[in-house]
């Protein structure tokens, strides 16, 4: 009987073409995606083929172009006015996507000025054979070599995971797009020049942690396929609806999902890797991930939260609310008392977790475009204030403790003054994005009446102005000591992206109509 | 639901444990005995676990990579064996799929090849 059963089934065909459905592909609307994982392919093999003198120049026009003809093919699709759900619902292209698409594209050539700056320091700010034991040897003779070019396809590679992780519309796409993105910044962080130890350090770090967290994430995804029996964010949202399933799978799942997002986001309890990943990676690197991971983490949790887990039938408000409150405080208190401005910058990049967090919480089309501008404004700013940490330097590479800040402002007035102009706009001083930013969030707060969630941030802000106008304080009223370090002239790249991120903080401060106009456009999720 | 299209999977595991036993139980029976120090190692190759080596504990990853690049070839696999299976009905757009699944594939290859992952000194 058994063995009749075993030879039936052996003998029926796996698979029948009548089971099969293709997926429709739109394929204008991937477009900027696939543009961006070809040229990092391309990169792949450029890294490999191409001569060595060439391979620099090859790599950086190959990136910024990509993201350039990305940037260009998001515009046009969203010119077109398509919102759609493609290649099998795995993917939704849709207002948010689009704007966050836009801003991860825009955000990420600004970052790649800054990472393919190679007049700074010779070589640039990656080394070029990290498997070498720092302080050995061989290590002593690459000192002077070019540094790797294999950053840029992997920074291509970064950059596309995160498209597709604010596109992503189904848990198993946004899963991949995760690690897409997550697996090259690991690497990244552990290519720096200078203070290799620190720098393979937080490569560690935020390896193992973000292995962690991506674990909790995929055993959500499957608690709540075993609660809703798909993991498309549509039909999560129906099962959630229902409410006929088994609801300790459906809390079980969200929150170790949450726990996923929240670690990517740098919130509060899963903020501990932050400070020392930023401090140890290459400060380019750095600034990439300040800006457009925050931009992609803050974009799938707000598509996860709103689509699939609709609060009327699951109440996740409380929960978040807290971990927003902690967000602000913790970051604020935390970043009084760093005395190295990168750890500074990383305590309040989590700060700043906590107020997209208020707009995510908002719960309104307000929120989320409040949101969307908060991430575009903060990114510019925190991508300029890198900027200028990379142009701080002695002769060990960049000066980063605080002490060694002390009277720049007398000895390069110029560098010193933009520095102070994004310590205003981090602090929300009305005519930078700073305020424009925190203004759109906390008034749309404010607007669904999360009253404790706007006085928490409202103090935190005014806790966080203290480190930011300290280093002011420090720059211009303290006097230079016999060691301050020289302020480098920066290269054409650092410049620019410079020039790009305070120019974009100005503009978004005295004129964000243009860019809040665009956001207030773009809060319909499809799924 | 009925269980018998889960059958062939019941005798897959009955075929492994027979065949883990049969290992186990053979070895010794038929196995040469020729006793020395590697013999009480937990494994019989690759790095000596103690003591560590001079220069921080630094030892070559050749082996490592061989592993990498197996399981790149390994996963592969995986999913050429159930598309080989269902190639007719997936058709050419199944086709097409998989050719660009192996040149991406086969772009890191070249690029670990052309950079000396390969070779072993």
């Amino acid at each position: 009987m058994a063995a009749e059963v075993l030879a039936r089934s052996l003998a029926e065909p796996a698979v029948l073409a009548a089971d099969v459905k293709l997926p429709d592909i739109d394929y204008l609307a991937i477009a900027p995606m696939l543009v961006l994982f070809g040229a990092a392919c391309v990169g792949v093999l450029a890294a490999a083929f191409v001569p060595q003198r060439l391979r620099y120049r090859v790599q950086v026009s190959l990136v910024i172009g990509a993201l350039l003809v990305a940037l260009g093919l998001i515009v046009t699709v969203a010119r077109a006015g398509r919102a759609v759900a493609t290649a099998g619902g795995a993917i939704a292209i849709d207002g948010p996507a689009l704007f966050l698409q836009g801003s991860v594209a825009v955000l990420g050539v600004v970052a790649v000025l800054l990472i393919a700056e190679r007049s700074l320091e010779r070589g640039g700010a990656f080394v070029s054979r990290a498997s070498l034991t720092p302080g050995s040897a061989a290590d002593r003779d690459q000192a002077e070599q070019p540094g790797a070019t294999e950053v840029y396809p992997l920074v291509s590679f970064a950059l596309a995971g995160m498209m597709l992780f604010v596109s992503a519309n189904d848990l198993l796409t946004l899963f991949v797009a995760l690690e897409v993105f997550s697996l090259p910044l690991y690497l990244l962080c552990g290519l720096a020049r200078r203070r290799r130890l620190l720098s393979q350090e937080s490569a560690v770090k935020y390896f193992l942690l973000g292995a962690f967290s991506s674990a909790f994430f995929l055993y959500g995804v499957a608690l709540l396929y075993g609660f809703a029996g798909a993991t498309g964010l549509g039909a999560l949202r129906k099962a959630v609806q229902a409410g006929d399933g088994n609801t300790t799978l459906l809390f079980l799942g969200l929150a170790m999902l949450a726990v996923g997002l929240l670690f990517k986001v740098a919130a509060v309890p899963f903020h501990v890797w932050t400070p020392d990943v930023y401090q140890g990676a290459p400060t380019p690197i750095t600034a990439l991930m300040a800006a457009c991971t925050k931009v992609a983490a803050f974009g799938a949790l707000l598509r996860v939260f709103t689509v699939a887990f609709p609060v009327g039938a699951v109440d996740w408000r409380p929960v978040l609310v807290a971990i927003a409150i902690a967000t602000m405080l913790v970051g604020a208190v935390l970043a009084v008392t760093q005395t190295d401005i990168k750890r500074l910058l990383a305590y309040s990049s989590i700060a700043n977790a906590g107020y997209v967090l208020t707009g995510v919480l908002a719960l309104s089309a307000a929120g989320v475009a409040g949101s969307l501008f908060y991430l575009v404004a903060y990114g510019f700013v925190v991508l300029a204030a890198f900027g200028v940490v990379t142009l701080v330097r002695d002769a060990d590479g960049e000066a980063t403790h605080l002490s060694r800040w002390a009277g720049l402002g007398r000895r390069s007035p110029l560098v010193a003054g933009v520095f102070t102009f994004l310590m205003m706009a981090f602090a929300g001083i009305p005519l930078t994005s700073g305020f424009t930013s925190k203004f759109a969030v906390f008034s749309a707060a404010l607007g669904s009446g999360q009253v404790t969630l706007v006085v928490v941030g409202v103090l935190s802000s005014a806790v966080l102005a203290f480190p930011y106008l300290r280093v002011v304080v420090l720059m211009y009223l303290s006097e230079p000591a016999e060691d301050t370090p020289t302020v480098s002239l920066p290269g054409t790249l650092t410049a620019a992206a410079l020039a790009i991120g305070v120019l974009a903080t100005a503009l978004l401060g005295v004129a964000p109509a243009p860019v809040l106009d665009l956001a207030a456009k773009a809060v319909q999720f499809v799924s | 639901m009925s269980l018998s299209p889960y059958l062939p999977i019941v005798g897959l595991f009955a075929l492994a444990f027979a065949f883990a036993l049969f290992s186990v139980a053979i070895a010794p029976l038929i196995g040469p005995r020729r006793y020395n120090k590697a013999k009480l190692e937990a494994y019989e190759c690759g790095i000596e676990p103690t003591p560590q080596p001079v220069g921080g504990g630094r030892f070559p990853i050749k082996f490592y990579l061989t592993a990498m690049l197996f399981i790149v070839f390994d996963i592969e696999i995986i999913f050429l064996y159930p598309w080989a299976v269902a190639y007719d009905a997936l058709g050419l757009f199944g086709f097409v799929e998989m050719v660009l699944f192996i040149g991406a594939v086969f772009i890191a290859y070249a690029y670990v090849w052309k950079r000396g992952g390969l070779d072993w000194d």
